[in-house]
């Protein structure tokens, strides 16, 4: 026998052995004793709409996060001048720009000489020109990069820590492109609650409630709803408070956050312990405004706003408000992540209950099962022989399309089902051109050998391109898909390579060592 | 014993002269599909490419639609549209859009509002410069300083929770009203189908199968993704077939391609099927696939064109799409075999995106007879008028 065969028989046996590995931690319920633990372990991977599960995609509002940047330039530029004694210069964000406006000239040159030395982050801008004796400034384009790519990061770590807490076996958190978060939770019972968790911004902050004798929406205040309860009917209405628009402090400060249960005297309520930092400026806040109301915010609502009675020390601070067990706990949760950066909106959600997956499992492999046993039987019937080898080919291109899933930890889900499938149905091609040329060659009178090799050379060619050009548009819609889709192209691409390899590379072993033997004395194609 | 034939070999069908025919033919097949786009508005849109929510509902009994509508419309959800969904008469798929995410929406809410209290006159409402996430912002203007308070007051009066009204600018007539995020979300539409369809049927007489929420921003965008993925794809085969065969060949692959797609895109609005994420998958698989006839006839009619020295293209052609047609028939016909078994068997889910591969598998087959090949001769004429 020639080596050429054994070697190619080798690495098909070699191949074949490699796949049934991969695959038995898939076909059984659980593995032997005896399965050695370098051997693989892991099942195929199933997406979400075969397993059930939520999928979320969410969209980090960044540009909110440079607002927010800005506003701090604001306030430090405005202390700033306080301390040099600049007076008269007035400071507005108008979207993501500042506006300063001078009163006198004086007033101008001072501020524009702190500017560019103490704020090099601000950059002039020219467009739109700034009326007389105002001065326009952004922040420079590298800051933005940076706050941007901060903000994306952030939110991902802060998401990441309260679906942790949460607790969901096997979640993916991951980017996707430049402002998006992917967040996949499989089998989750309450998809309402971990949305409510993930998407809520969990900005805390402590602001005094404005001095009665101003006016509600004077200059430097801020109206925000706040929720009071009626304490015989449980009615909940909203009640707006004026607040003084300087945040006193913020969640950052924020070390750990905990349930406390219900009293008789109110529910339960969070109890937050504070850093050493926070700590400190808590106790500076509560000693300078005994007497004022320090309104506690979450995300824009007023939560409560006790009066302070004295100087608070030891880093304790309390939430309270109308709420149950439930919603304290995942506020806890949210505190302790932290805050995001900026705010997210749910760009896209899909959830799949488990029953439809596990239906969804049975169509799929139906169809395979009768749609895969269709083309083995009609591959028979008209090629005979040559038929059965190309049969024997798709059952070994299926094992090994299904060992790459598991090798690569592909996710397998219903389209990529229908993906495998639709291999099936075109892997044959190959082998339908190979005995098409086979046949044409016997018709000219050639020996088997000669048809033999001229099928496979002639063919090879057009099974080339034929293969490249649906790959290639595989890898495009791998490009664009999200999800379910990408598991089709997957499929779809992986399906190519193997069974071009078994039905070029597998059946013409065959042959060889057929007409090596000199067993084949006339072709049945 | 050899196997089966079903072309026999010699066989010569002329299907050069049936070329002006199968022009027609595809002319008629793309104006009919355009009509019925053109009637319908556009492809007849999934979530993932409109926007909105879908609940796939499914009940333990066979339901009416009526009941259904009857049920929701207890609740405060606009514009839900309820259809059947496979073929036991208890699934349904319940269809509503997002509104609350538009800026539109909110800003005229936020104008009904200081308009009960103020009268219309008293003030203009700027959609404020939304950002890309669409987080509601608008910028209201007072024709006098107002009263920052009157303002919340006036606001909280109106569905609207939660809006944070600031003060902008120095003239005390400038205010920004800001929606906080949490409320402009996909929301908890989806809980509320949920609530009034337990209502009117009890808990344990339905389950929620299937929540699938796309934002518009998302939806649009999508679409312009896959119209480029499916013209890209296009292209690309029509640059490699050029590139591997001659720039002719690559003319007449694309326009065969483009000629399956519009066809196919046609045949799923004439069955009002809809248009989603799968079925753009089905177009690129359609486009992978038919482009592989193309490349056999070609492969084969450049084979002639070599041995065949002395025989005018149009013999060539022919006699290579006759050689290829027992080969093209069998390829087709086992994947059509599977795709009708994904049709039948793989669910309700995956229905769109079987047919969609039905009818491009089988179109994309007679394009490369009928249309990329006779490309090729148009430009041959053409060459020789010259």
């Amino acid at each position: 026998m020639p080596r050429g065969i054994l070697y190619r028989a080798l690495l098909i046996i070699g191949l074949t052995l490699w796949a049934v590995m991969y695959l038995v931690p898939s076909l059984m319920v659980a593995l032997p004793e005896w399965w050695p633990s370098f051997l693989p372990s892991r099942k195929i991977h199933l997406g979400l709409d075969l397993r059930g599960g939520t999928h979320l995609l969410l969209n980090v509002d960044l540009e909110k996060a440079i607002e927010n940047a800005v506003d701090q330039n604001a306030e430090d530029l405005r202390r700033v001048l306080r301390e040099g004694n600049v007076t008269g210069v007035e400071i507005q964000r108008v979207g993501q720009s500042l506006r300063l406006r001078a009163a006198t000239q004086e007033a101008k040159n001072a501020a524009e000489k702190i500017l560019s030395e103490q704020f090099p982050i601000l950059t002039r801008t020219g467009a739109p020109q700034p009326a007389e004796g105002e001065i326009a400034v952004v922040l420079d384009r590298r800051e933005v990069q940076r706050l941007r790519e901060y903000a994306l990061e952030q939110s991902l770590e802060t998401i990441r820590n309260r679906i942790d807490q949460f607790g969901v076996a096997e979640p993916t958190v991951q980017r996707q492109g430049s402002q998006e978060i992917l967040v996949q939770l499989p089998g989750i019972q309450d998809p309402a609650r971990a949305k409510d968790l993930i998407g809520k911004t969990a900005l805390l902050e402590f602001k005094l409630v404005a001095e009665d004798n101003k006016a509600p929406g004077a200059d430097g205040t801020v109206v925000l709803q706040g929720q009071e309860v009626e304490p015989l009917s449980g009615q909940a209405h909203k009640v707006p408070y004026t607040l003084e628009r300087k945040t006193l402090m913020t969640g950052d400060v924020v070390a750990d956050a905990r349930v406390r249960p219900p009293t008789n005297v109110e529910g339960p309520y969070v109890e937050l312990i504070l850093n050493d930092r926070g700590a400190r400026l808590f106790e500076k806040i509560t000693g300078e405004n005994v007497g004022r109301r320090l309104a506690i915010i979450l995300d824009n609502t007023v939560y409560s706003a006790p009066v302070i009675r004295e100087k608070i020390g030891g880093g304790r601070a309390s939430i309270t408000g109308s709420f149950d067990i439930k919603e304290a706990r995942d506020l806890a949760i949210v505190l302790r992540a932290g805050a995001l950066p900026a705010p997210v909106t749910i760009a896209e959600e899909r959830t799949v209950g488990p029953s439809l997956g596990k239906d969804s499992i049975n169509q799929g492999v139906l169809s395979f099962v009768v749609g895969g046993s269709l083309v083995i039987i009609f591959m028979a019937i008209y090629y005979k022989v040559a038929g059965v080898l190309a049969d024997l080919a798709v059952v070994l291109n299926i094992l090994y399309l299904l060992a790459a899933l598991s090798a690569f930890e592909a996710t397998l889900t219903l389209p990529g089902i229908a993906g495998i499938v639709l291999t099936i149905g075109m892997a044959v091609d190959a082998n339908v051109l190979i005995n098409e040329r086979m046949r044409e060659e016997v018709r000219l009178g050639k020996s088997p050998r000669a048809a033999v090799e001229a099928g496979y050379e002639r063919a090879l060619p057009a099974i080339l391109d034929s293969n490249i050009t649906t790959f290639l548009s595989g890898l495009i819609l791998f490009q664009f898909g999200s999800g379910p889709v990408k598991g089709f192209a997957v499929t779809l691409c992986l399906g190519i390579i193997s069974s071009v390899f078994t039905a070029v590379v597998g059946t013409r072993v065959v042959y060889d060592y057929l007409l090596a033997k000199r067993r084949l004395v006339a072709l049945s194609v | 014993m050899s196997g089966m034939e079903l072309i026999k070999p010699g066989t010569n069908f002329d299907f050069v002269r049936l070329f002006k025919y199968a022009y027609s033919f595809s002319l008629v097949l793309i104006l009919l599909g355009l009509a019925s786009l053109w009637y319908h508005g556009g492809p007849n849109y999934g979530v993932d490419f409109a926007g909105g929510i879908v609940v796939h509902v499914k009940f333990t009994q066979p339901t009416g639609i009526a009941d259904i509508r009857q049920a929701l419309e207890a609740t405060d959800i606009a514009n839900v549209t309820v259809q059947d969904f496979g073929q036991g008469g208890n699934e349904f798929l319940i269809r509503m859009p997002i509104v609350e995410a538009a800026t539109e929406e909110f800003s005229s809410q936020v104008a009904k509002g200081l308009g009960a209290k103020f009268g219309e006159q008293a003030f203009e409402v700027h959609p404020g410069e939304t950002s890309s996430s669409g987080s509601t912002t608008v910028r209201v203007k007072f024709s006098q300083p107002t009263n920052l308070a009157d303002i919340q007051q006036a606001l909280a009066a109106t569905s609207l929770a939660n809006v944070a009204v600031e003060n902008f600018g120095q003239g005390g007539n400038e205010f920004l009203v800001r929606m906080p995020t949490a409320e402009t979300g996909t929301g908890s539409l989806a809980a509320k189908v949920q609530k009034g369809l337990s209502a009117k049927f009890g808990e344990q007489a339905f389950e929620v199968r299937r929540v699938e929420a796309v934002g518009p921003k998302v939806g649009s965008d999508l679409r312009r993704k896959a119209l480029l993925a499916v013209l890209f794809s296009t292209v690309m085969m029509g640059v490699y077939i050029a590139f591997r065969f001659e720039p002719r060949f690559g003319v007449g692959a694309a326009v065969a391609l483009l000629h399956d797609v519009l066809i196919t895109a046609g045949a799923l609005s004439l069955m009002n099927m809809e248009f989603d994420l799968t079925v753009v998958a089905a177009l690129l698989t359609i486009v992978g696939f038919s482009v592989n006839d193309t490349v056999i006839v070609c492969d084969r009619i450049r084979e002639n064109m070599r041995k065949l020295r002395r025989e005018n293209l149009a013999g060539i052609i022919n006699r290579s799409v006759n050689e290829t047609l027992s080969r093209t028939i069998i390829t087709t016909g086992t994947a059509v075999l599977v795709i009708i078994a994904l049709f039948f068997l793989g669910g309700e889910v995956i229905h769109a995106f079987a047919f969609a591969l039905l009818v491009g598998f089988t179109i994309g087959t007679y394009s490369s007879i009928y249309v990329a090949s006779p490309f090729v001769l148009l430009f041959e004429k053409e060459g020789k008028r010259r």
